[in-house]
């Protein structure tokens, strides 16, 4: 689609409002509607609209293969890192409380961290699954 | 007012539905799949369920019609017209719909007050969720911190998902072909 003038100029003033309202999803979970899953799924669709318009090989560049796989491998660590961090602090498996000093904060730290994992791991699978649909039917190279 | 709203909507959807079993273009298929989405999500959000309408508009509308496009590329955009009789599984989901909506009568009615789901830990979620957890949004709250452990799982599941489709479609390098 790289010859349609208008979908490439939509494209470049939409994306980044989509990347923009992605993160708003991810860091304002906590107050309004949304949250690590939302956050991800639109993170990716951002990267799946450039992609639509310019090119597989182009979105590769801004979000390559081995960092996207690295993504949703690192949420699940980060989720299952937070859970850890409670036993070793003296608490239990994913026990928030004693993340802080206080532990009205410390659930509020526990629960961004986890929010973020939840939200590297979705949107790395999302972007990955279209990766690997997108270049099935490409020729090999 | 709220009830004529959704009402509507669900009309519509099962219009959509009508549409999508009548149709033989694949495309148009993924279009009203799409429609279907952005009205489930319409729904959910007159029924105050914002969280969930923003998934079913990201995931149902967004994500899945752009896999489903991918799919189509790869394959023909016609459905092939089925050489048996097509009776009896239109009869078989009948009887399971039926059967289905048989079971919703043993359900308590809509947002009853005094339905289990109610009276069991939703009170305590609501009334000590902000002062224990400090997060406003008590979706959130639920989510991460009283189910964390189910919520670790789901996160497991879609990691594990993505884990599926790189070991069934990646190539592999100096094999035959790859595929």
């Amino acid at each position: 689609m790289k010859s349609f003038l208008i979908l490439r100029v939509v494209a470049k003033l939409l994306i980044p409002f989509v990347l923009l309202f992605a993160l708003y999803v991810q860091f304002h979970g906590e107050y309004g509607p949304g949250g690590g899953f939302q956050a991800g799924v639109i993170l990716a669709a951002g990267v799946i609209f450039y992609a639509l318009i310019y090119g597989l090989a182009d979105a590769r560049r801004i979000a390559p293969e081995w960092f996207v796989e690295l993504l949703l491998a690192a949420g699940v660590l980060v989720y299952a890192g937070v859970g850890l961090a409670g036993i070793l602090l003296g608490g239990n498996f994913l026990d928030y409380f004693v993340l802080a000093s206080d532990p009205v904060s410390g659930q509020v730290r526990g629960i961004i961290l986890v929010e973020a994992g939840v939200g590297m791991t979705v949107c790395g699978v999302m972007l990955k699954i279209f990766y690997m649909f997108a270049a099935r039917g490409m020729p090999q190279r | 007012m709220e009830s004529t709203i959704i009402n509507v909507l669900l009309v519509l959807m099962a219009a959509a539905v009508v549409a999508l079993e009548r149709l033989r273009n694949l495309f148009a298929v993924v279009v009203l799949f799409t429609i279907y989405s952005f009205l489930m999500a319409t729904v959910l959000v007159a029924l105050d369920a914002v969280d969930v309408a923003m998934t079913e508009a990201s995931v149902g509308a967004g994500i899945s019609t752009v896999l489903l496009l991918a799919a189509l590329s790869l394959c023909g955009s016609e459905e092939a017209k089925s050489r048996r009789g097509t009776w009896l599984p239109l009869a078989l989901a009948c009887a399971c719909g039926l059967l289905l909506v048989y079971g919703t009568f043993g359900l308590p009615a809509f947002s009853d007050p005094q339905a289990p789901i109610h009276t069991h830990v939703a009170r305590h979620y609501l009334e000590r969720g902000l002062a224990e957890t400090g997060v406003p949004n008590i979706v959130t709250a639920v989510l991460a911190s009283y189910r964390g452990y189910d919520t670790l799982g789901e996160t497991v599941v879609i990691f594990t998902a993505g884990a599926g489709v790189i070991a069934l479609l990646r190539r592999r390098r100096g094999g035959e072909g790859g595929r």
